[in-house]
């Protein structure tokens, strides 16, 4: 009974809120809030937020940033792949990326800031006896208006997340041996992978792309670091005018989120019709059979792209470690002139309480996810029944819908219920966003387990109850435990979710980051980076420790 | 073990999520003995601007201290833009909330208090009630009663002043410019080398204020509510005046810093060569701190520079307003204060009157080595008036239209 419940409480873990939130910015938009003296309906708020200065330009920048990103990211993914796929570095790609995926995207944001400023790292490493400068030079980098820093932050962190994906899809592509198939046919390894193989994986990984595409395109906490001031993108300003003082400006801030879901459906309806012109003329190159060779030029990029993503994060982390531990770094000295530990106890001391908060939501949120995911995917068992791919697309409505437009509007609905600023309505919040990605991760190696198993045990007289903790669980313990540190994750890197619902009175180690950023002593805001990216940190460690602890007698189950 | 697991969660959220706290009469600050008895125990979420390490250490000890000595718990919500505050509160009130609200003191002035005085979203009033209120300098900072010129009315009270301080590295600029026209000169002759915040933080308003009533025909226009037909030949100077820095400005005007912190670390870096804050200690501190260089010194225009009183309020609908008062009365006791003005703390000016204080508190502040960046009260000048609130909302609109919109 309780399996059968799980997919409905699933889906409406997932949709109520998002439904109830977008209804919590329509209704003021179109100007009904009577309590703030507006009620029947006006195009007031569209009026004034077409008033709005600098609102094209905002809105400009949104997509510009969320389709450049995406084209980026998939663009270096795509080159890696083909170059590197079924090579030795290959392995070693697949091992690197996974704490590049755990860093957390403000840590990351963070630390590059750290090394584009023009007083960074990299500046500093060549002055002066390079630039001449023995003064950071009026330059432009971090902030700039056309967002390039933003980007260049997304990509790192996306391209990751779409590197993850392209590896779950490869064994569905059957990737080894199309690639054997092209080559004796006589294209090159490059050639040969884009023209054939890519076609294959693509549509596996629509749907997170369109995903790292709408949260290009809305971006709030990454922006803030990195991202033009004057005006800011879209989510930014959305959020500022929902902070406003004057109460009025409340009803331009719905006006503006709904503007921002419209700006995220057109990026996704550029991208489709980008993905079709470009198949197009994909399909009529591939019939004229041309073996145009790129493997040169495929190597040099795929070096290159990789070698560029090592070497900035390389810089970047060197950054944190080292104004962490900086009493006075002058420019351009290139390392501090004193270290100290001073600010690591400070540090540590005042965000112990925001580790604490941090931890709990994430694993409360974590739990849930689990046994919501758990008992859906058990359900498939005993009814031999798979969601089709509608369903699972509804699990990427959370991570498509643009966050600032339904979290400001959850607060209106929230409210009543006396769900506001309360933890219940932080996790509840956390979970919509956990959930998607325990489920993604689970799903795949749950239903590739060999269900002889479980028919063995109900044969030697389990209950299907036993059959499920006593068997499946401890054989699937690893992919669980990873699902579990990727929701981990998820919950530490959320920003938005635990400000606007959580009415700021829950501090985490995440707002504490993105509210140092904004400015104030580098020192500092180096120690808080780090500690952010520990977390996620410590609960994959966890994720491949702990199976190999408990399975250290298990020889079959090690290396699974 | 997985049920264990579960459970052992649940309950952890349960106990995070811990009791709903009731609420009955509003409390009367006449009685302050009541007032001091119904608020041990409770604990006062205080919305308070969190942009500063040590001042949110300050608000750090100060719930050491009430929990010490009140029983009175502070849990210091930090917030980057005070609006938040006012945003909870409203909120609240638009789902019908009256009573048990999430915000209980706020940290608050100028425009955010006039939004939530007019929109009757304040409790009170209480704070002259205060016992410690009879040493506040009603006289000698008129600011203290007159927050950006709307009447305070006993809705808030004082805690703290402050006012405009630049700095300069010695040893790069000895003969730092002394009024807004010199300032903008020195900028015109050194490109690239002054910035201000962007107005949408307090700082870079109120540097706009400080230019506005330096370049204003007649000053006192400033004090009354906006005149809309006036508006435009008013400001005109001003405009006038930014439209001239901005080529000057770091980065060409093309971006600004976010705030205090973010102008003091590009000061820091050598980026930009004269930075400001709105305490007066704000350099020593930092020196302190080996975020600056030894040879940073403190520096005021001739003609004075923009000051202005820091108040706390409580939302009408707060659910601990026993224990808000108890802490605004801390924030006002001698100790406090005298902490609070102390360089190595945070070195921002007290709201008291020196000579009203028993011999002992005065020596407390007589005692403080304000540090070697400081100027000391007498040569910080002349300390301006705070324009109407009317005037910051629309100076900031007006600037976001001119230069913000890229």
């Amino acid at each position: 009974m309780p399996f059968r419940l799980a997919p409905v409480l699933t889906l409406a873990v997932l949709l109520l809120p998002v439904a109830a939130g977008l209804a919590g910015v329509l209704l003021p938009a179109f100007g009904h809030w009577p309590v703030l003296g507006r009620s029947g309906g006006s195009l007031d708020a569209w009026r004034e937020l077409a008033a709005t200065p600098g609102l094209t330009r905002s809105t400009l920048i949104s997509l510009w940033v969320g389709l450049a990103t995406t084209a980026l990211s998939l663009a270096v993914v795509i080159v890696v792949t083909a170059v590197f796929q079924g090579t030795r570095a290959f392995a070693v790609l697949r091992r690197l990326i996974a704490p590049l995926l755990a860093a957390p995207h403000v840590a990351l944001a963070i630390g590059l800031a750290f090394v584009l400023a023009p007083s960074g790292l990299v500046l500093r490493l060549l002055s002066p006896w390079a630039t001449g400068y023995t003064r950071p030079p009026d330059l432009l980098t971090v902030n700039d208006p056309w967002g390039f820093s933003l980007i260049a932050g997304l990509a790192l962190k996306e391209t990751a997340f779409l590197f993850l994906m392209t590896l779950a899809a490869l064994p569905q592509a059957d990737a080894a041996r199309t690639l054997t198939v092209a080559r004796t046919l006589g294209y090159g390894r490059v050639t040969g992978w884009i023209r054939t193989v890519w076609p294959r994986v693509y549509p596996q990984i629509r749907l997170p792309v369109v995903a790292v595409l709408a949260y290009g395109t809305s971006v709030v906490d990454v922006a803030l670091v990195l991202g033009p001031t004057s005006p800011p993108p879209l989510a930014v300003a959305v959020l500022r005018w929902a902070s406003d003082p004057d109460l009025a400006t409340r009803f331009k801030a719905s006006a503006g989120a709904v503007l921002q879901v419209l700006v995220v459906a057109v990026a996704i309806a550029l991208w489709l019709g980008g993905e079709a012109v470009v198949r197009d003329r994909a399909r009529t190159a591939g019939a004229r059979g041309a073996r145009t060779t790129w493997e040169g030029a495929g190597r040099l990029l795929a070096w290159g792209a990789a070698g560029v993503i090592a070497l900035t994060l390389g810089l970047a982390l060197a950054s944190l470690v080292l104004w962490s531990f900086a009493e006075s770094w002058r420019f351009p000295q290139l390392l501090p002139a004193a270290l100290t530990s001073a600010r690591w106890i400070e540090g540590t001391m005042s965000a112990a309480a925001v580790l604490g908060v941090s931890a709990s939501i994430a694993a409360i949120a974590t739990g849930l996810a689990l046994a919501l995911v758990l008992g859906c995917l058990e359900n498939e068992v005993r009814t031999g029944r798979t969601p089709g791919r509608r369903v699972t697309g509804l699990l990427y409505l959370p991570l498509i819908v643009p966050q600032v437009a339904f979290l400001t509007g959850l607060e209106v609905v929230f409210l009543p219920l006396g769900l506001d600023g309360g933890w219940a309505a932080v996790v509840l919040a956390h979970l919509v966003f956990v959930l998607p990605y325990v489920f993604l991760s689970l799903a795949d190696p749950w239903r590739a387990y060999d269900e002889r198993y479980r028919t063995t045990a109900l044969c030697l007289g389990a209950s299907p109850l036993a059959a499920l903790v006593k068997v499946r669980l401890p054989m699937l313990m690893r992919p669980v435990l990873t699902a579990a540190a990727i929701g981990f994750s998820v919950s530490i890197d959320l920003y938005l979710p635990t400000l606007v619902v959580g009415a700021g009175r829950f501090p985490t180690i995440t707002t504490e980051a993105v509210a140092l950023a904004s400015g104030g002593d580098r020192r500092i805001i180096g120690v808080h980076a780090l500690l952010q990216a520990l977390l996620p940190f410590l609960a994959f460690a966890a994720a491949i420790g702990v199976p190999l602890l408990v399975f250290r007698h298990r020889r079959g189950l090690r290396d699974a | 073990m997985l049920r264990r697991l579960a459970l052992a969660l649940v309950s952890a959220g349960l106990i995070l999520a811990g009791p709903a706290l009731a609420q009955s009469a509003p409390p009367d600050p006449k009685n302050w003995a009541a007032v001091t008895e119904r608020a041990r125990g409770q604990t006062v979420y205080w919305y308070a601007w969190a942009g500063e390490r040590h001042i949110n250490d300050y608000i750090a000890w100060v719930g050491t201290e009430t929990a010490r000595r009140f029983g009175v718990k502070v849990e210091h919500v930090k917030i980057a833009d005070t609006a938040e505050a006012v945003t909870r509160v409203l909120a609240e009130k638009t789902a019908g909330r009256t009573e048990g609200g999430a915000v209980d003191l706020i940290w608050i002035n100028g425009p955010n208090f006039a939004a939530m005085k007019a929109n009757g979203l304040l409790f009170g009033p209480w704070a002259e009630d205060l016992p410690n209120f009879r040493f506040v300098d009603v006289a000698g900072k008129p600011s203290v009663l007159n927050d950006f010129t709307v009447p305070t009315e006993g809705l808030e009270a004082p805690w703290s002043m402050a006012q405009i301080v630049f700095f300069h590295d010695r040893a790069r600029l000895p003969g730092p410019p002394a009024s807004a026209r010199a300032l903008l000169a020195w900028a015109t002759a050194n490109p690239g080398r002054f910035a201000y915040p962007d107005p949408s933080d307090y700082l870079g308003a109120t540097f706009l204020k400080q230019v506005l009533v330096e370049v204003v025909a007649d000053p006192a226009i400033l004090q009354k509510p906006v005149d809309e037909a006036a508006f435009v030949t008013v400001t005109a100077p001003l405009w006038a005046y930014l439209d001239a820095l901005k080529p000057a400005l770091w980065r060409a005007g093309r971006a600004f810093p976010k705030n205090q912190a973010e102008l003091r670390r590009l000061f820091a870096d050598g980026e930009t060569e004269i930075a400001f804050a709105f305490d007066p200690a704000a350099a020593s501190a930092a020196i302190a701190s080996k975020e600056l260089p030894e040879t940073v010194r403190s520096f005021v225009f001739d003609g004075g520079t923009i000051g202005n009183a820091s108040f706390v309020a409580i939302p009408f609908n707060a659910a601990h307003k026993e224990g808000a008062m108890v802490v605004a009365d801390f924030l006002l006791s001698p100790e406090a204060q005298a902490r609070k003005q102390d360089p190595k703390v945070w070195g921002a000016f007290t709201v008291l009157d020196l000579a009203r204080l028993p011999a002992e508190d005065r020596r407390r502040f007589e005692a403080l080595d304000l540090g070697i960046a400081t100027l000391p009260p007498e040569k910080l000048g002349r300390h301006l008036p705070e324009p109407h609130p009317s005037w910051m909302t629309r100076i900031t609109g007006e600037w976001k239209r001119r230069y913000g919109a890229g």
